[in-house]
């Protein structure tokens, strides 16, 4: 048997809840047999052994559970008024959520949207194809042209697991108009004690000078299992800037891809992972400069202590068009102990030959020398390290526009890295 | 102050100290020069804790303490301060921040209350004002893109932030120009005083010129094997480091 892909009764039981229609889902699913799950020798997934993870801790033949959850104030994000949107195990819940309707057009996705599945690629990778055959819930946004959209919008992944283990698919699509604005959380949790597993594929579309600001917190305590597939598609001289924190989860896995279709693009991905325990943070992300003139720069920078493991993935291509492009990629890593691993690749193709391009990556352990300057000082050890690895970790937490995340992101980076400075 | 009866130590199979002896009183200037290898920056490291030294034999006792079973910031608390040949840069640290925190941590240790950011404000502009140094500059992170003059001028800087009663200066003096020479020697010179002692660790006299040494002694094979006064130091200068290997040979 092939080990490039799985045929596994997890994909069987996975099959088996998907109800056979036509249109899409039926392509999708189709898809997804023919491809399996990625095993140990796939090339997307080398690191990351999402199906044995899967298979480990979740039946997928079960129904999924009521839940009865009324209350997410624990969940919010302290000190920032949003447009609060609310999934509980994957469902949308327009009870639980709260936000601006005049600035925001939201319903339930219905799978006839414009451009739907034509972003997130459901023929090369199987755990899309799973979400396009499969989702059940999710929320179509619109921004109209010239909106400016002055609270962020805040998606609330709650995964309730009380009952026993969660599954979920869910789908987003957002549009942002012409000359709009619009900031997106999305933030991860978990109430219960038993696996959560959530495959979320958004697709976004921003027109021509309009601005979307994405953020990912992944910092949820609970047994959190997650693919996201995020694909924004860019036309002339929009600006994107995306901020992926992970913190926590058992197996984090976010495929983060921007397709630059259009003159004077602006680009800027920014990650962080700081990482401890046995979580598992795989960082898989693509830059597509497909017009000229257009920038984009990426810094993905990982702390990672225990048995935790890091990977990160950076895909940039320039196309023959996208003359004049400036592509900086750069992904740098600290490991703290003898058991954590970060696995790192920059993969840049080029066909355009007037570009400016560059990329690096450094894995190495914490400074030693650094610490003692600092203990002859005066200082503890403890904070010594702290003051090293805070400083570190800064340089990405300093890209953060908006003051109040930024405010909400150092807080927990410094109780994470014991900052007593 | 400071006494070192039979110090040896090692780094990893190279035995560097090989029962060295030192006094040194509050008030005094001591100067270790030394040919290259004779063990003098050894002598600073395992002076300020540096694990990578391993003693093997002997004792140092420090205002009445077992200096040696101290943690560095142990023996920062306690007042001992080396100034580093070679300053670490820290990105993302600036020296102002991190100046705060040591001064504090220090405080704390030895029983005082934090300063305020006032305090600690005008507390620095006064000894910036000592070696002459820019604020953009302790603004910035830490010796990062510094210059050899201006690593060795935030030294002092914080030498004189922290005010320790045992300072050990290791090659000061080396990739300065005269210019900083003179700021970063006339910095050391305001900072001493008859409670406080400094060991000047240098290989050449010039540094002797402009912070006057009490004592001079002659490190080699990892032992003081030569003490004296400023002029030992004048003498080395004109004749070098040879005839005192002569001299060891002999004996």
């Amino acid at each position: 048997m092939s080990t490039l892909t799985e045929t596994t009764p997890l994909l069987a039981d996975i099959l088996a809840t998907i109800k056979p229609e036509a249109g899409i889902r039926a392509d999708a699913l189709a898809m997804l047999e023919q491809l399996g799950l990625p095993g140990n020798k796939s090339e997307e997934y080398k690191f990351t052994p999402i199906t044995r993870a899967l298979e480990k801790n979740f039946a997928f033949g079960d129904p999924s559970r009521e839940t009865n959850i009324s209350n997410i104030g624990e969940f919010l994000i302290p000190d920032l008024e949003g447009n609060i949107l609310v999934f509980i195990n994957g469902i949308f819940s327009e009870e639980l959520s709260t936000y601006n309707h005049e600035e925001l057009h939201i319903k339930p996705i219905d799978g006839k949207e414009k451009g739907f599945a034509s972003l997130a690629d459901f023929k090369s990778d199987a755990l899309v194809a799973w979400n396009t055959a499969a989702w059940t819930s999710g929320i179509s946004l619109d921004v109209s042209a010239n909106t400016e959209v002055h609270k962020p919008v805040i998606l609330h992944y709650i995964n309730d697991t009380t009952q026993g283990d969660a599954k979920s698919c869910t789908r987003n699509i957002i549009r942002l108009g012409k000359s709009s604005k619009l900031t997106v959380v999305e933030k991860q949790d978990t109430i219960g004690t038993h696996a959560g597993f959530s495959n979320v594929v958004t697709e976004g579309f921003v027109e021509a000078n309009a601005e979307l600001h994405l953020y990912s917190i992944q910092a949820d305590g609970g047994k959190r299992f997650h693919f996201g597939q995020t694909t924004i598609w860019q036309n002339r001289d929009s600006r994107v800037n995306t901020f992926t924190l992970t913190l926590d989860g058992k197996l984090i896995r976010n495929n983060l891809q921007l397709i630059l279709d259009g003159e004077g693009c602006e680009s800027h991905m920014n990650g962080l992972y700081i990482l401890q325990g046995d979580t598992l943070a795989d960082n898989h992300t693509v830059v597509d400069h497909r017009k000229p003139n257009a920038n984009s720069n990426e810094l993905y920078k990982g702390v990672i202590d225990g048995n935790a493991k890091g990977v990160f993935n950076g895909k940039i291509y320039v196309r023959p068009d996208a003359q004049k492009t400036n592509a900086f990629q750069s992904n740098r890593n600290i490991l703290l102990s003898d058991k954590a691993t970060v696995n790192t690749k920059p993969q840049l193709e080029i066909w355009a030959d007037d570009v400016k391009c560059s990329h690096g990556c450094t894995t190495g352990q914490l400074d030693e020398e650094a610490i003692f300057y600092l203990q002859t000082r005066g200082i503890s050890k403890e904070t010594a390290r702290a003051m090293v690895l805070y400083a570190f970790a800064l340089e990405v937490v300093e890209t953060i526009p908006s003051e109040n995340l930024k405010k909400y992101i150092d807080a927990m980076i410094s109780e994470r890295l014991h900052k007593s400075f | 102050m400071l006494s070192i009866k039979n110090l040896h130590a090692k780094i990893e199979e190279n035995q560097i100290l090989n029962g060295l002896n030192l006094e040194v009183k509050a008030g005094e200037v001591h100067a270790i020069m030394g040919p290259n290898g004779s063990g003098k920056s050894t002598l600073a490291s395992v002076l300020a804790g540096r694990e990578e030294f391993e003693v093997t034999d002997g004792t140092v006792e420090y205002l009445g303490k077992n200096l040696l079973a101290l943690a560095p910031e142990e023996r920062a608390h306690e007042g001992v301060f080396l100034a580093f040949q070679y300053p670490v840069e820290i990105p993302g640290v600036s020296t102002i921040n991190f100046m705060k925190t040591a001064v504090n941590q220090v405080r704390e240790a030895r029983g005082q209350q934090p300063l305020d950011a006032v305090s600690f404000l005008s507390l620095m502009k006064e000894k910036m004002k000592l070696v002459e140094i820019d604020q953009s500059l302790l603004n910035r992170s830490l010796n990062e893109g510094f210059s050899g003059g201006e690593k060795k001028r935030n030294e002092i800087f914080q030498m004189a932030m922290l005010e320790p009663k045992l300072a050990i200066l290791d090659e000061t003096d080396s990739g300065l120009d005269i210019d900083a020479l003179r700021i970063v020697a006339n910095g050391v010179n305001k900072l001493r005083n008859k409670n406080n002692a400094i060991i000047v660790v240098t290989h050449y006299q010039r540094l002797l010129e402009y912070i006057v040494p009490d004592y001079v002694h002659v490190l080699y094979k990892g032992r003081i094997v030569k003490s004296g006064t400023k002029e030992l130091a004048l003498e080395l200068e004109a004749k070098g480091y040879d005839w005192i290997k002569d001299e060891v040979a002999v004996v």
